[in-house]
């Protein structure tokens, strides 16, 4: 790779990074140097946008899983959820018991294969192939190639959970089967056995993926740990009886960096009043944060490490034991982003462990799944835990079930202003003033602190866009000076 | 429909150049393209992937590629630009799921009077009073007035439908072009639609 040209003295420049590769959705990068050439700021851009709150307007609420499905392709299950808890609401109506524990158990399925695609697929070519390796190998293909027992665990993980999903549900993506009043069908005896039979291959790839990345945070990674989006801020996420580790109901609690918390039980019928989003201009993801203390004092983290944060255990042997590893390693409460890859692995033990206690419930194979009724509540709020953090459909329907409103507030959204922080700090760390070369392996660093949130921009924004890498030199009129592409 | 035939001439050690890209969809027919689970371990032996959103960090589409999997519709001034590189620099183009093929959900939108009204819903009306739209030249993309299929903005050579298509339907209409054979798109197995 050529050095990037030396800028006249005292010109401003943008580095330009697009499109942000190994996340899910379409995202561009800017990366701010002052005259000095230090780093003033870096910005994260979501270029897509496709208006699921506007043209569902006058469908039927019960079509609503099926087309908010369709906001995500990897965590198409978290919307199935929330639309179907939506409906609930719109019922009026309680689930039987047998339909809770099979969406729980769906819900654990789909947080096993999100997590399995982040760690492995997506974010450990940078871990295990290296930060600087080639970028024409560093991804899933390159994993295969170097280190096939580990590509093939994480493979066979995602599958366990897609597998999973496919058996409750008759298809791996866009599964239209929990449905307002419950689920669509029971658990096949059959199936069930299936699954048991896979947990021990699961574990013991969890286990070994969790060995192997807390010895590089012991060793390599210390320095990423540190800097890779270090700061306090607030955390959210749903807790469970006694402030347990939750995924799928309970209360939603609020906490500070050192672990106050500063609203337990947020009314989530209420949750506009709660929660306000913000609008930038240069990106299509919006800013939700805390109403009651504005934009910048209000944002908050959610996703895996925010449970972790937020919960007091997570009520499972194995899981718990990581937990409070993770505890000693980070703190009460952990703050740094990159944690967020480590939270990930633990919640995949969490959720394992949870799959195979539902799948020995004597109840969960009983064949009354769904509750009937007709519209009794014309406003609902439904909320689960998305394997990226909180998710929130909010309707408001007529007598015949048509949506007159609809607002989704979207997991990743909610992380947005956490994500511009950390590439501002990874930057302002690996760019010094004065450098006058811009290596492919520090672009990449600042690519991979978007990666620690594992953003779903098809969800955050529900449209799309990719162009060339490219380094622009801008003067400081804004003129281009010069101007290099990375392939 | 001819049958064309794959060749690899772009290829420096004769394994196929494959490429994805994702423009208006969920990702869900790239997460349909993971569930091919260890078959892409066999995959990786045949082909190379130069340009992927999720098996790739490179940044520019690149040349002489041999088949690319397009998902999702255009609809915006960033995929327009890409979907025409990506026709220039490919011998086979597959219209790759539903999005692709029909705009499909992202294409609810068209019937609406343009990008206008669903932009002013999302961020004027339902996001605090700021009264701010995204709009960034350059950086951020503009909408499409429609969201329009892949065949209506450049000649397409397979069309591989599904919401999204199963990892096995996928894997079947990929061996026969490793063999440099027309995959037979017939069937229900092959070419139903959701």
């Amino acid at each position: 790779m050529e050095p990037t040209p030396t800028p006249p003295a005292g010109a401003r420049r943008t580095i330009l990074i697009d499109p942000v590769t190994r996340i899910e959705g379409h995202a561009k990068i800017t990366i701010h140097l002052g005259e000095n050439g230090a780093v003033e700021g870096a910005r994260f851009h979501v270029t897509e946008y496709r208006g699921f709150e506007r043209f569902c307007e006058g469908r039927p609420f019960t079509e609503m899983a099926a087309i908010t499905a369709r906001i995500c392709g990897i965590c198409p299950v978290s919307h199935l959820l929330a639309a179907a808890k939506t409906g609930d609401r719109i019922l009026s109506v309680t689930i039987p018991p047998t339909a809770v524990k099979l969406r729980r158990l769906l819900n654990l399925a789909q947080i096993i294969q999100s997590h399995a695609l982040s760690f492995f697929h997506l974010s450990s070519p940078d871990f295990l192939l290296g930060w600087d390796s080639d970028p024409a190998k560093r991804n899933i293909f390159g994993l295969i190639a170097a280190d096939p027992e580990l590509a093939r665990g994480g493979i066979r993980l995602r599958q366990f959970g897609q597998e999973l999903i496919e058996r409750l549900g008759g298809r791996k993506i866009h599964a239209a089967w929990a449905v307002p009043g419950g689920v669509r069908s029971p658990l096949d005896p059959a199936d069930r056995e299936a699954i048991q039979a896979r947990l021990s291959e699961a574990f013991a790839t969890t286990n070994a993926a969790l060995d192997r990345f807390k010895g590089l945070l012991d060793g390599p990674l210390a320095v990423e740990a540190a800097t890779f989006g270090c700061f306090p801020s607030l955390f959210m996420g749903l807790v469970g009886a006694d402030g347990r580790w939750e995924h799928y109901d309970g209360d939603l609690r609020l906490i500070d960096a050192v672990g106050a918390v500063l609203a337990e039980a947020l009314p989530q019928q209420q949750i506009s009043e709660v929660l306000a989003e913000a609008v930038e201009p240069w990106t299509y993801l919006k800013f939700p944060y805390y109403r009651p203390l504005g934009p910048e004092a209000g944002s908050y983290r959610v996703g895996p490490l925010a449970r972790l944060n937020v919960c007091t255990r997570i009520g499972t042997e194995r899981a718990d034991a990581e937990l409070l590893e993770l505890r000693q390693r980070g703190g009460r409460v952990v703050t740094s982003s990159f944690y967020y890859h480590l939270a990930r692995l633990i919640e995949i033990l969490a959720a394992l462990e949870a799959i195979e206690a539902l799948l020995d419930d004597p109840e969960i194979c009983t064949r009354h799944v769904r509750a009937h009724a007709g519209v009794n509540t014309f406003e609902a709020v439904g909320v689960s835990e998305a394997p990226r953090g909180t998710l929130f459909h909010h309707y408001r329907v007529d007598a015949n079930g048509l949506i007159e409103a609809v607002n989704l507030i979207i997991a990743t959204g909610q992380n947005n202003r956490a994500m511009n922080l950390t590439i501002t700090q990874i930057a302002r760390t690996y760019i010094q003033p004065g450098q006058s070369e811009i290596a492919e392996g520090l672009l990449n660093r600042v690519e991979a602190g978007i990666r620690c949130f594992d953003p779903c921009l098809s969800c955050s924004t529900h449209a799309a866009g990719q162009m060339p890498l490219h380094v622009q030199l801008l003067g400081p009129g804004g003129e281009l000076l010069s101007e290099r592409w990375r392939d | 429909m001819s049958s064309p035939s794959v060749s690899t001439t772009g290829s420096i050690n004769g394994k196929l150049r494959l490429a994805t890209v994702w423009l208006a969809g969920c990702s869900g027919c790239h997460m349909s393209f993971l569930d091919l689970d260890e078959w892409l371990i066999e995959l990786a032996d045949c082909m190379d992937m130069v340009f992927s959103p999720v098996a790739s960090d490179s940044k520019e589409y690149p040349q002489d590629v041999d088949l690319c999997l397009v998902e999702g519709g255009v609809a915006n001034s960033d995929n327009l630009a890409l979907i025409l590189q990506v026709r220039a620099r490919t011998r086979l183009l597959v219209s790759f799921g539903d999005c692709a093929l029909s705009a499909n959900v992202p294409g609810m939108r068209n019937m609406l009077g343009g990008a206008e009204p669903v932009l002013r819903r999302g961020y004027l009306e339902l996001a605090d009073d700021s009264g701010v739209m995204p709009h960034a030249p350059g950086i951020v993309p503009e909408l499409l007035p429609q969201v329009l299929p892949l065949h209506e903005v450049v000649p397409v050579d397979f069309y591989l439908p599904g919401c999204p298509p199963s990892a096995a339907r996928i894997r079947a209409f990929l061996e026969p072009l490793l063999r440099g054979e027309a995959p037979l798109m017939e069937g229900a197995e092959m070419i139903r639609f959701g």
